[in-house]
């Protein structure tokens, strides 16, 4: 495979940058959108040294763009010469459960930068995608967002709301060049989940997931569980009786 | 986050205070937040030195694997700078499809770059190319009272040599600047060839120095007219050929640590028999650079063979005058003792000046096995093995040791008082802290 013209929007976090190393393996052209210019430009550097044709460094607030998501989209798809092949929208924050809790402004804003931002990145993009012709459209959402938990449903549901939202652009663009793809991943080792216990053979690391999402985006997937065996897990969960569910402190 | 850690050989699982920082860029302050909560700090990186060079017990463990990036890959000239903590697994995937191969790799390739400058690996090239330190070109150091030096045999050039095989105690080693070798294929012309004693290793090695690589494997059980019979293996690059970073077969892996070990007089005595006798023992021809260099990496997990009580390794270098006559009472010392382990290795170094002034490799013989660890019984052998490598003059490997006596070490490196000088106040490792108690008693 050549390289692609790439755009990703938080490429700061694990699982973006190393499935940004599969496309510099490759030949890509990478677009790294993020707020932290240092860490961009160090991310940058290596992809290069990977093998990308080119990684250009576009700051910006994912969550709350200062010109508009419009304004940045154009900005980030001139950077590659108005081609773009993939678009992966990777961002998010876990989120304080209980501080959303109690407070109505930091829920508005974990579900603003999880779901309302990345569903208006969705849109711009599968415009632009939708005029050029074809295109790949991938959101990482999460298995959080299959059924609501005590322990942490503000953020399941973004990631469900986001998940939704993908999936009817998925239909939307059923049977043309366009293709949307919903990632839910399960646990996964970086530094986003530093402060949960780790380890046993639920926890993935980030070039896993990133392998299961470049697999199923040159497949043209529309859901992908990662690791596979959460399709599983969450088709049980999902299930589970409300009497029994709601006995149980997940 | 306080973390039970082990080491390649799961002698104990070890508490640590744990951070493991994702950017260069916050490694600085990572450093001085795990000084605030205890009094020490070591770095770590894939974890695969054997004993208790690579933990701090109750002290603070900076680990590195997260911070993994380039800063750039001059193809041309085939030198590469990254942060420690990328891997050889990683750094081959980037630099062999365009024609490079690190100048010197050790037995894994799951080590990072830091680990190989900090322990001073060597490999099956040693006669020719040295160790892992002669060919870095620099080196970024923080210590702990915040300054950031960039070290090269030009620059800091004490501090460099220190830090080359320094066991990460002279600070952070935050990046390394590597020189590459050119090659044209990723595939290896090998040949493999039997010996009945020990004795014929020697020719040999002898024979083959116009072969870049070369090692042999050794039946560390079969005694008297075959004592240290075994399989001469080496190799070079292939002059033509594909260039992929990985070889095409799947992976296995020891999925869990079995209740006991695997390796006893009865299996390993089965294992060398048929290794010994296998077709693969004579082969001439060509293969994968992985299946060469990297005989364990095909199964993850390799150190769980030896059950839950895990297993020392023992690693010594005797020097050439002395290394026919030593070698042969080490074997003789471990056949007699009925363990071991299915991979021995034996191997002629170079003469050929240390890179670093705690660098393992010097001119001589180097014998490297695994041990179960069977206690008492267990030290008792090794502490024979250590009496001949004393008296020949030799000395053993850090990266590999959890018990050798402080005596032996300071015998081995001449020059630890000069090293002693460039240690960083924050920095301890578990081996230093049981090397220096010993300094200080006696």
């Amino acid at each position: 495979m050549t390289g692609q013209n790439v755009v990703i929007l938080g490429a700061t976090s694990a699982v973006a940058e190393r499935y940004a190393r599969l496309h510099a393996a490759r030949g890509a052209r990478l677009v790294l959108a993020g707020r932290d210019a240092k860490r961009l430009a160090a991310i940058a550097a290596d992809l290069k040294a990977r093998g990308a044709a080119d990684a250009q460094v576009a700051l910006v607030d994912l969550a709350l763009p200062q010109d508009g998501f419009d304004a940045a989209w154009t900005a980030m798809s001139a950077k590659l010469e108005d081609r773009v092949d993939t678009v992966l929208v990777a961002y998010g924050i876990l989120g304080d459960q209980k501080a959303a809790e109690r407070d109505i402004t930091e829920m508005t804003r974990q579900l603003t930068t999880n779901m309302t931002s990345a569903c208006a990145w969705l849109t711009v993009a599968a415009n632009y995608l939708e005029r050029q012709g074809e295109g790949t459209l991938i959101a990482i959402a999460s298995v959080a967002g299959d059924r609501g938990r005590q322990s942490n449903y503000v953020y399941g549901a973004a990631k469900g709301g986001l998940a939704l939202f993908a999936q009817g652009m998925a239909h939307r663009f059923a049977g043309t060049k366009v293709k949307v793809l919903t990632v839910k991943p399960g646990f996964i080792d970086t530094p986003m989940t530093d402060g949960l216990a780790k380890g046993g053979p639920l926890w993935a690391t980030p070039e896993k997931v990133a392998a299961d999402i470049d697999t199923a985006a040159t497949k043209g997937a529309t859901t992908l569980y990662t690791p596979w065996f959460w399709m599983g897990i969450m088709m049980i969960i999902r299930n589970l009786p409300g009497a029994i569910f709601n006995r149980m402190k997940i | 986050m306080r973390q039970p850690i082990t080491s390649w050989g799961n002698l104990a699982a070890v508490e640590h205070e744990v951070a493991t920082p994702a950017f260069r860029e916050e490694a600085g302050l990572v450093l001085s937040s795990l000084l605030e909560k205890t009094n020490s700090v070591l770095a770590h990186g894939l974890g695969r030195s054997y004993g208790d060079s690579p933990l701090n017990g109750g002290g603070g463990l900076l680990v590195t694997r997260r911070m993994d990036r380039c800063h750039f890959f001059d193809t041309t000239r085939g030198v590469v700078r990254a942060d420690a903590g990328l891997s050889l697994a990683d750094l081959h995937t980037i630099t062999i499809p365009r024609g490079w191969f690190v100048a010197v790799t050790p037995g894994t390739k799951f080590v990072t770059l830091g680990g190989a400058v900090a322990n001073d690996v060597h490999g099956k090239n040693h006669h020719v190319a040295g160790s892992f330190g002669h060919h870095v070109r620099a080196l970024g150091l923080r210590r702990s009272d915040g300054e950031v030096l960039e070290c090269g045999p030009d620059r800091n050039a004490n501090l460099f040599r220190a830090t080359i095989g320094g066991l990460g105690l002279t600070g952070l080693i935050e990046w390394v600047e590597i020189q590459l070798q050119a090659i044209a294929s990723s595939d290896m012309e090998v040949e493999n060839l039997r010996f009945d004693h020990v004795d014929r290793f020697f020719e040999l090695a002898a024979e083959s120095l116009d072969w870049p690589y070369s090692v042999a494997w050794v039946d560390c059980l079969s005694q008297g007219a075959t004592l240290g019979r075994g399989i001469f293996s080496r190799g070079r690059h292939a002059a033509d050929g594909p260039r992929l970073a990985q070889p095409a077969r799947a992976k296995l892996a020891v999925p869990l640590t079995p209740p006991i070990s695997l390796i006893n007089g009865l299996s390993l005595r089965a294992f060398n028999a048929a290794y010994y006798s296998r077709p693969g023992a004579t082969f001439a021809g060509r293969c994968h650079f992985d299946g060469f260099f990297y005989p364990l990496d095909g199964v993850h997990h390799w150190n769980r063979v030896y059950g839950p009580k895990g297993f020392y390794q023992y690693q010594c270098v005797v020097p050439p005058a002395v290394a026919r006559g030593a070698v042969t009472e080490l074997l003789a010392r471990i056949a007699a003792s009925g363990t071991g382990s299915c991979l021995v290795v034996l191997k002629n170094f170079g003469d050929i000046a240390p890179a670093g002034l705690l660098s393992f490799p010097m001119a001589g013989t180097t014998l490297a096995l695994d041990f179960p660890n069977q206690g008492a019984r267990t030290l008792a052998l090794m502490a024979d093995l250590d009496r001949i490598v004393a008296s020949a003059g030799g000395r053993l490997y850090p990266a590999k040791d959890a018990r050798m006596p402080a005596n032996l070490f300071a015998a081995g490196y001449p020059d630890l008082a000069d090293f002693k000088r460039h240690l960083d106040p924050a920095f301890m490792s578990d081996f230093w802290r049981r090397m220096d108690r010993s300094f200080q008693t006696q």
